[in-house]
């Protein structure tokens, strides 16, 4: 239930521009995106590995092997940079998926990412707390 | 030109013009009878109409504090009395209305803390009575009635349209014939009623306010269809227009406690007879009809008279005042004029929280347009107009702030309803005599501008030349001398724009073509209102004549009608309807 | 235009446009005009001067010139922009190039097809559809401030289609409803007087609405009336993931989608 068109342009005369398929080189900020895209697969495939170690926790020769092993080094230094990547960009982004309002006004985006940056280095520090402290048990 | 298709398109109801008058007037088919079918021509998609630059509100009655009468009594006063009191009377008791119909079809209106609708003071009223969406009312309105407009499926939109000419047949007004932009093509689109809702034609001078496609071509049309162009003589200068760009500064700048000074810092009105400055800071700051919240054309004179005493400061862009909102503070300037502050950033480089606005008078609005009636039907039966092409007239010598944006819904609304009961009377569309009506237009554009070699004239030359010619002639202030040598001037515009040749001659949206039949409109109308200002030998409203200084009631109460001749235009005169106030002197601050 | 003859120009700068003029049967091409520079002008100036002194044919939309009727959108050195809000001097003293916005059909030259973008608001039902019935009569729905806070950044869409064309998902898929037309559905739907969201959900919430933005983000960066498309889009996918939920938890009772968030 809407307008008609009274318009009898036809589409045939006109010119349609097809998207090139290097688009994302076009400018910064695609490119930018589509690293974001990419590095899910880094934290995936971290992700994975985590559930090889898990897999081998009764096994603490095969879970040292496995962490000691050159591929597995390799994978943590390029996942740990595309993980913090990963992050970094989301919680930027954090802003415009939660808005908080206090009355006519929004809670400033900076809070908003803020507050996710320190529940995440909270997290990081009781996990390395609790790694550490673990360590001097063991 | 390609050879125009024979089938001829038709609605009951056809609406030239897709801007806030011309979507209220569809939606009001819509709602009225949906069986009745619609068609809207326009030359821009409808949301790109110029009530989109409209900043400040629209007025009506909603405080209880406030009455009809006192809307009334402002708007009539406004208008130098020449406003038809019967027309402001009808117009103030429909306007609350029309703004709560808005209001229930999405307009954002800025709110009370109790949610209630918020007012605002504009210049020349009593009480604040303009209903407001920040300062993008009219963006907020347009695209409202355009987004519920959207859902008629009884609404053909012809986007992109231009209507080159009225088809009469049997005296009466059956369609237009307009060209199809994407296709070049001129076809008949016939209507059992034809209204007109084009808007104004400021682009007849050359510092405007007004968009681009403001080119008067709705008037245009009516005009040499032989009906009468009222009041045309009558051009609203709006005080504050950024120099240069034109661009509008909002009235609710003021409303908000803005105030104008000169290049000593002084708030000069003072010295023009509109009441006593009160200190920015005291709370009765800013007293309603008064000094910066005086009406629009007596701020605009007193700015020509400060700059012959030499009290202007001299720019590039001509001679300018300030507008200071500084004390306004940045909170509420972001709050209620964020645009101001955005228009002033862009385009001047200044920040008004802490800087002073160049200001300057800049043509605004038209009061004068297709003389209608209370049912905005027109002369011509079977043609109606309403909004800024159309004059009822309820805006006289001077519109008072926000009234136009309710004059585009209650008038449009009102031409929707003329409009349909004059289709249930007159149902029968002769649609083989406006077709071959329209291939003959067909025929006369092409000869026209696409004869190669004939030309000698370009379309920017003209214009320019013609902006030139009304603005030394029809400006401010005005004279027999400088409005006969304006009038003798468009005469020979006229005759050179016979030898206008395009560049191109292409079908696919040609530009070109539209900008040269937007000249046409151009010069008609700058005609009406030379000759009309001309013969209007006192000085009223906007039209002020400094060899006949004072108003005269006894000649000059009085509408102005234009009539295109083969000469010089026939002016006429009708009575003014008076009801309940007499002619009286305009006091404006403190007796 | 806001040339003053009294200023004479002796700088000049060069404009490189893209021409179509699809009855001439010619392929696209690019034309060079070199035009005055003046630091006031923005590139809508350079085309009407353009037009008006050195070439009739050129053919572009435009109308209020301050960033409000939302007319002249083009492609500025590959940016989606407003070009009566673009000014020379940003660029100066190097070219100018000026194409039409990207991924639509382009009519001829910088002219665009944006007809399906009506349509699509039309599908999303950009209007109001009441969540209460109440006639004009009774006066207007009530509306605190901060209620109205909640939508009015999404009603200040121009319709500029710049979103659209700095919009790679769109452009990949023209039949992606868009960061514009979701906006505006978003603005309803926010509307405390609104009661449509229900109704809108079949299209905003499809695989053609907000399931194919894959917010790459520069439609909020493009947008010259900071409206944040990209924004309202997640924001909807929050409240259409939060319905899916209540809808398997409680399939009955399954009521009320993006009024409050």
């Amino acid at each position: 239930m809407t307008n008609r068109t009274g318009n009898t342009t036809t589409t045939e005369r006109q010119l349609i521009r097809k998207m090139p398929a290097n688009w994302w080189l076009k400018k910064p900020a695609y490119l930018r995106y589509m690293i974001r895209e990419m590095t899910c697969l880094f934290v995936g495939g971290y992700a994975m590995f985590l559930l090889m170690l898990a897999a081998r926790l009764d096994k603490p020769e095969a879970f040292a092997d496995l962490l000691a092993s050159p591929l597995a080094i390799a994978l943590q230094w390029i996942a740990l940079p595309m993980a913090i990547y990963h992050s970094v960009t989301w919680f930027n982004l954090t802003p415009k998926v939660l808005v908080i309002w206090r009355g006519e006004d929004k809670l400033p985006g900076f809070l908003i990412a803020g507050a996710h940056y320190a529940g995440w280095l909270a997290v990081s520090a009781g996990l390395i707390y609790f790694a550490m402290s673990g360590g001097t048990d063991g | 030109m390609g050879s125009s298709d024979s089938t001829c398109l038709s609605h009951d109801i056809l609406i030239v013009g897709g801007g806030g008058a011309g979507l209220r007037a569809a939606i009001a088919i819509g709602e009225e009878n949906p069986d009745l079918t619609v068609g809207v021509i326009s030359k821009i998609y409808p949301m790109r109409s110029h009530t989109v630059s409209a900043e400040g509100g629209a007025a009506a009655v909603i405080q209880s504090s406030d009455s009809h009468d006192h809307h009334c009594y402002d708007t009539i006063s406004g208008a130098d009395w020449l406003a038809d009191q019967d027309a402001v009377e009808t117009f103030v008791e429909e306007a609350p209305r029309e703004l709560l119909q808005l209001e229930h079809w999405g307009c954002p209106w800025s709110r009370n803390p109790d949610g209630t609708v918020a007012v605002r003071p504009f210049g020349g009223m009593k009480i604040e009575r303009t209903w407001y969406a920040s300062d993008k009312t009219g963006f907020h309105m347009l695209h409202s009635l355009f987004q519920t407009a959207i859902q008629y499926d009884n609404v053909t939109r012809y986007d992109e349209w231009f209507a080159t000419k009225l088809l009469i047949e049997d005296g009466r007004c059956q369609g237009v014939a307009a060209v199809e932009l994407g296709t070049g093509q001129v076809r008949a689109i016939g209507g059992k009623g034809v209204i007109m809702t084009t808007g104004g034609a400021g682009r007849i001078f050359p510092f405007t306010t007004n968009a681009a496609v403001k080119t008067g071509d709705g008037m245009a049309l009516a005009y040499r269809a032989g009906v009468a162009l009222k009041d045309m003589e009558f051009v609203q200068y709006h005080p504050t227009g950024l120099p240069g760009t034109g661009i509008l500064i909002t009235e609710a700048s003021r409303g908000e406690g803005g105030v104008l000074l000169n290049k000593n810092g002084e708030r000069y009105l003072a010295n023009y007879d509109l009441g006593e400055a009160v200190d920015v800071n005291d709370e009765r700051h800013p007293v309603k009809r008064t000094m910066e919240l005086g009406p629009r054309d007596r701020l605009s004179q007193a700015f020509e008279l400060e700059r012959q005493k030499g009290n202007t400061l001299q720019g590039e862009y001509g001679d300018y005042v300030h507008l200071d909102l500084r004390h306004i503070g940045e909170k509420k300037i972001n709050k209620k004029l964020p645009f101001v502050r955005e228009l002033c950033q862009n385009y001047v480089g200044i920040d008004p929280v802490h800087e002073l606005i160049p200001v300057r008078p800049v043509i605004h609005y038209m009061m004068g347009g297709i003389d209608t009636d209370l049912q905005a039907a027109t002369s011509l039966p079977g043609l109606f107009a309403a909004g800024e092409c159309a004059c009822v007239s309820i805006n006289g010598a001077n519109r008072l702030g926000s009234n136009s944006l309710t004059e585009l819904l209650v008038f449009g609304a009102r031409a929707a309803r003329s409009a349909v009961r004059f289709a249930e009377q007159n149902s029968t569309i002769n649609k083989q005599a406006i077709t071959a009506q329209a291939t003959q237009e067909q025929t006369r554009i092409r000869e026209q501008f696409f004869q190669p070699g004939k030309g000698t004239e370009t379309i920017a030359s003209i214009r320019v030349d013609l902006n030139r010619a009304l603005e030394q002639g029809a400006g401010i202030y005005r004279t027999e001398e400088s409005l006969q040598t304006a009038c003798d001037q468009v005469r020979e515009l006229k005759e050179r724009y016979k030898s206008v040749e395009l560049a191109d001659h292409s079908l696919t949206f040609n530009t070109e073509l539209i900008a040269v039949l937007e000249l046409g409109s151009l010069l008609d109308v700058a005609e009406a209102v030379t000759h009309s200002a001309l013969q209007r030998r006192e000085s009223r409203g906007s039209h002020q004549r400094s060899d006949h200084a004072e108003r005269d009631d006894e000649q000059f109460l009085k509408h102005s009608l234009a009539y295109q001749t083969d000469g010089n235009p026939r002016i006429e005169y009708s009575d003014v309807s008076i009801t309940r106030w007499p002619p009286g002197d305009r006091v404006y601050g403190s007796k | 235009m806001a040339a003053s003859e009294s200023q004479t120009a002796t700088e000049t700068m060069k404009l490189e446009v893209f021409r179509f003029l699809p009855d001439e049967g010619e392929l696209p091409n690019f034309q060079t005009y070199e035009v005055p520079y003046r630091d006031d002008w923005v590139v809508l100036d350079a085309l009407n001067y353009i037009k008006d002194e050195i070439d009739g044919t050129l053919s572009y939309r435009w109308s209020c010139r301050m960033g409000v009727c939302g007319s002249c959108g083009m492609m500025v050195n590959g940016e989606p922009k407003l070009t009566c809000s673009a000014f020379l001097r940003d660029y100066y003293p190097n070219q100018i190039k000026v194409e039409p916005l990207n991924y639509f059909p382009v009519i001829r030259d910088l002219i665009i097809n944006m007809d399906q973008f009506i349509d699509k608001l039309g599908e999303v039902k950009t209007w109001l559809i009441p969540a209460e019935e109440k006639s004009v009569d009774e006066g207007e729905y009530l509306q605190t401030p901060a209620q109205l806070a909640k939508y009015k950044q999404y009603t200040m869409c121009i319709n500029c289609m710049l979103c659209y064309s700095a919009c790679p998902v769109f452009g990949q898929h023209p039949d992606f409803l868009g960061p514009a037309a979701i906006a505006l559905g978003q603005r309803y739907n926010l509307d405390s007087r609104d009661g449509g969201a229900d109704e809108r959900a079949d299209v905003l919430f499809s695989n053609e609405g907000i399931w194919e933005c894959t917010f790459v983000g520069e439609c909020s960066e493009v947008c010259p009336k900071n409206v944040d498309p990209a924004g309202a889009i997640q924001m909807a996918k929050v409240t259409a993931t939060n319905d899916w939920f209540k809808g398997l938890l409680m399939p009955k009772g399954k009521k009320k989608s993006g009024g409050d968030q």
